[in-house]
């Protein structure tokens, strides 16, 4: 079963995510910022992160920066999925080393075919 | 809805559009008739019937027509089909149409253009390999208004995320207020034209790839077989067709065979054995 950490400050969210993900056969945890979620990683690395990019603390472009930064882990894919949809977010997040990204609102075909692009399913 | 109404009707679209309606699919018919209905004033199905009885209209004919087609589509729709088509079907093409540097790809029921323009934007990542080459994608459809959509080229942030790589949109992609819209060095690549499949294909001229998907599902067996065959007889003997994930050659003519491995895809039955192995179904 593959892991995936949900990271996102709206309970809300991180719940339909969960349900999304679970039906996907992923083992789910979760994080409400990018520092939680930096720590959830030191424990043991999902093989893929579903990001949210505002966020208190930390955002998720902050957490991005900081994980590729870690020498010696091996390295989970990053979706993006946020509510910025513009080019230049956009950019910014894949030049930082994102895989994939969504732009919110999201549903479960969006989260389907996005994983499937980056090969997890 | 009375029976002889929905006789009627669906006498009609069967008829116009070769679609088959069995008698469960009557909430279908209230489903997308109903705003037709609505929006001309009507308050209903049933008026909607009398009026098209009583004044015979062409143009509430193909109103009615186009509003019972299924337009739904996405970019890279299955994925395989496209992988296919760069890694197989362009570098057979290359070879084998060296000769005259000439390639024709037709889109049979292209609806909102996502199939013809991934297609497209395919063939744009490798252009420094096709240059002295035409290249001509032809996306055709029965139903006006997705023609009218597709040659916008303009698409919702649900349409451009569904089988959409982030970095094609990133690439090819302009947003414009709540919609992404497609680069014009795209869109150039693509010409759509209204034709309808029941119709003869020879205004069409011939074609080395054919992607007719999704649409011979609608049709009845007859019509699947009649179809397919008047494409055989478009395309050459090393010509390449694609179908559906739901819908198959087999059992309906023998003018196409699969491959082996490659979903999808369909070569004519006297396909040379090199075609075949090219394909990858050696
Ligand atoms: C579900 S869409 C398929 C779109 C695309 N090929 C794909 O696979 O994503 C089916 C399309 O077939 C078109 N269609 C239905 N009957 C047709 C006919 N007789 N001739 C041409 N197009 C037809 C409909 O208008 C509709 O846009």
């Amino acid at each position: 079963m593959k892991s995936c950490l949900v990271v996102d400050d709206s309970k809300v969210i991180r719940r339909v995510a969960r349900r999304i993900l679970e039906e996907m056969n992923f083992e789910i945890r979760e994080a409400a910022d990018g520092k939680d979620a930096l720590e959830s990683c030191s424990e043991k690395m999902p093989d893929v992160v579903l990001l949210d990019w505002n966020m208190p603390v930390m955002d998720g472009l902050e957490f991005l920066k900081r994980v590729r930064a870690l020498p010696n882990v091996r390295q989970p894919i990053v979706v993006f999925c946020t509510t910025e949809n513009d080019m230049s977010h956009i950019r910014q997040a894949m030049e930082a080393g994102a895989d994939e990204y969504i732009m919110k609102p999201f549903d479960r075909e969006i989260i389907e075919a996005k994983f499937s692009q980056v090969g997890l399913m | 809805m009375r029976p002889e109404d929905f006789e009627f009707l669906s006498r009609m679209l069967k008829r116009r559009s070769g679609l088959t309606l069995n008698p469960d699919k009557v909430y279908l018919l209230e489903s997308r008739l109903t705003p037709l209905a609505r929006r001309r004033g009507l308050d209903g199905i049933d008026a909607l019937v009398a009026e098209l009885r009583r004044t015979n209209s062409e143009t509430l004919a193909r109103e009615i027509t186009d509003a019972m087609t299924t337009n739904e589509s996405f970019f890279f729709r299955d994925r395989t089909p496209f992988d296919i088509f760069e890694r197989q079907v362009l570098p057979m093409l290359r070879q084998r149409r060296a000769a005259g540097k000439r390639v024709r790809i037709w889109c049979a029921a292209c609806s909102t253009g996502q199939e013809p323009y991934s297609l497209a934007m395919i063939l744009k990542n490798q252009e420094a390999q096709w240059r002295g080459w035409s290249i001509e994608i032809i996306g055709t459809d029965i139903a006006r208004p997705v023609l009218k959509k597709a040659e916008a080229g303009l698409y919702s942030q649900f349409e451009v995320q569904r089988g959409l790589p982030i970095q094609m949109l990133m690439k090819y992609f302009t947003q414009v207020g709540d919609q992404w819209q497609l680069a014009p060095e795209i869109r150039s690549m693509v010409k759509f034209k209204e034709f309808n499949l029941l119709e003869s294909f020879a205004p069409l001229g011939h074609f080395d790839v054919i992607y007719c998907r999704n649409v011979l599902i609608y049709f009845d067996q007859p019509t699947k077989k009649e179809v397919l065959e008047r494409m055989r007889k478009i395309m050459p003997s090393d010509g390449v067709l694609f179908l559906g994930a739901a819908e198959t050659v087999l059992g309906i003519t023998d003018a196409f065979r699969p491959v082996r491995g490659q979903r999808g895809m369909y070569l004519p039955a006297d396909a040379e054995e090199t075609v075949v192995a090219a394909a990858g179904g050696a």
